[in-house]
């Protein structure tokens, strides 16, 4: 029998959050947030035993952040809309939404979804229309064009400065 | 299965650290769509109160746990989980009503309580000492003997104590009025120091402000 659901958002809620914010920006991540750990309250009394419940989390965030993205792009927010990051977190480094903000739509959705949100290159071509390796090919063109804009983020290696995330998913 | 690539971990490692107030805003509207959606089987929250702090649950059908510091809230939240329901969740404001009312009884204003209570974690026999108990007005006490006999079981005096140390609702359902024929206090889930004050409390004239 799973323990009290109160630990499971304790623990794992500022990296769901991360994921949610990576996908869909700050604004619409409370959204996705919410539908995650909601989602999973509702499966957390039948939930295997033994499974790795911030993966099981991860899948569900990028599935739920993927609905709101879908949302959102329907909702047809044009690029200067995409919200600022808050003042404080400038210094850190060009912010990942202003560094989106900056790539032509088709390689921001295809970066979005491939890196954030995890969806296989097939299922990113599903979505934007296209070939696969159109797809593969907006996602390497946007993850280039990013190089050039916020090249810190590439050359700070040496720091280990990487993303808390667990490793999950399944990718092509 | 490949993993978190360089790309997303780079990406994911901009994304700014959610802050602890960000969490507890998005906590706080988890716990209003879950109770929407009736998925809230246990709310939950503390109390601190003269005899240390207490933990409060309620189901739906109300109040179904009060927990003194010394059981250990830890264990006690996982006691729910296992025999009532694992979707549990600290939600503060569904036990407003239950917290006004203990504050009021600890500063003497309140002498009977006057909420939904769940009982199912009491069966049996300890039922029915546990639904007996509330007739042992503030104030008064009852000796486990005269207990036993007015629960319909006049030899049970062990059992009796059973039920009052595993009453689910302490403090609600009064089981530290229940005292040995000697009227020495006796034992109490939340140590005998905590029974005495409570005895001391409800005491005519005793020091309740």
């Amino acid at each position: 029998m799973p323990g009290p659901f109160e630990e499971v958002v304790r623990a794992h809620g500022a990296t769901v959050l991360r994921v949610c914010r990576a996908v869909v920006g700050p604004h619409d991540a409370q959204d996705a947030w919410a539908e995650t750990f909601l989602a999973a309250l509702r499966a957390w009394p039948t939930l295997e035993p033994g499974t790795n419940v911030e993966a099981w989390l991860v899948t569900i965030a990028r599935r739920r952040s993927i609905d709101v993205w879908r949302a959102t792009r329907r909702r047809a927010v044009p690029v200067g809309d995409l919200p600022d990051a808050p003042a404080s977190d400038r210094h850190r480094d060009l912010d990942l939404w202003g560094a989106l903000a900056t790539l032509p739509d088709k390689q921001r959705h295809a970066v979005t979804l491939h890196h954030l949100a995890g969806l296989p290159y097939a299922e990113v071509a599903a979505e934007l229309g296209g070939s696969v390796e159109a797809a593969r090919r907006a996602a390497a063109d946007g993850v280039a064009a990013l190089r050039r804009t916020a090249p810190r983020w590439w050359h700070d290696e040496q720091d280990g400065d990487r993303a808390a995330l667990p490793q999950t998913g399944d990718r092509s | 299965m490949s993993t978190v690539d360089d790309e997303a971990a780079r990406l994911l490692a901009a994304v700014p650290e959610p802050g602890e107030r960000a969490i507890a805003d998005l906590h706080a509207r988890l716990v209003a769509r879950a109770q929407d959606a009736g998925l809230l089987d246990v709310a939950y929250r503390t109390l601190d109160a003269p005899v240390g702090t207490l933990l409060l649950a309620a189901t739906p059908v109300g109040l179904v746990r009060v927990a003194f510091a010394v059981q250990d809230h830890d264990a006690v939240l996982a006691d729910l989980a296992a025999r009532v329901s694992p979707r549990v969740l600290a939600a503060p404001r569904r036990l407003d009503d239950v917290a006004r009312q203990l504050d009021e009884y600890f500063s003497g204003a309140r002498h009977r309580f006057d909420l939904p209570v769940d009982l199912r974690l009491a069966t049996g026999f300890r039922r029915a000492v546990v639904e007996h108990l509330p007739t042992i007005g503030y104030g008064r006490t009852a000796s486990y003997a005269q207990v036993a006999s007015a629960a319909g079981r006049p030899r049970a005096v062990r059992a009796v104590g059973t039920a009052c140390a595993l009453n689910p609702v302490p403090l609600v359902v009064p089981c530290h009025r229940v005292v040995r024929s000697d009227g020495s206090p006796g034992r109490y889930a939340g140590g005998d120091a905590a029974k005495a004050a409570l005895l001391e409390l409800e005491r005519p004239g005793g020091d309740a402000s």
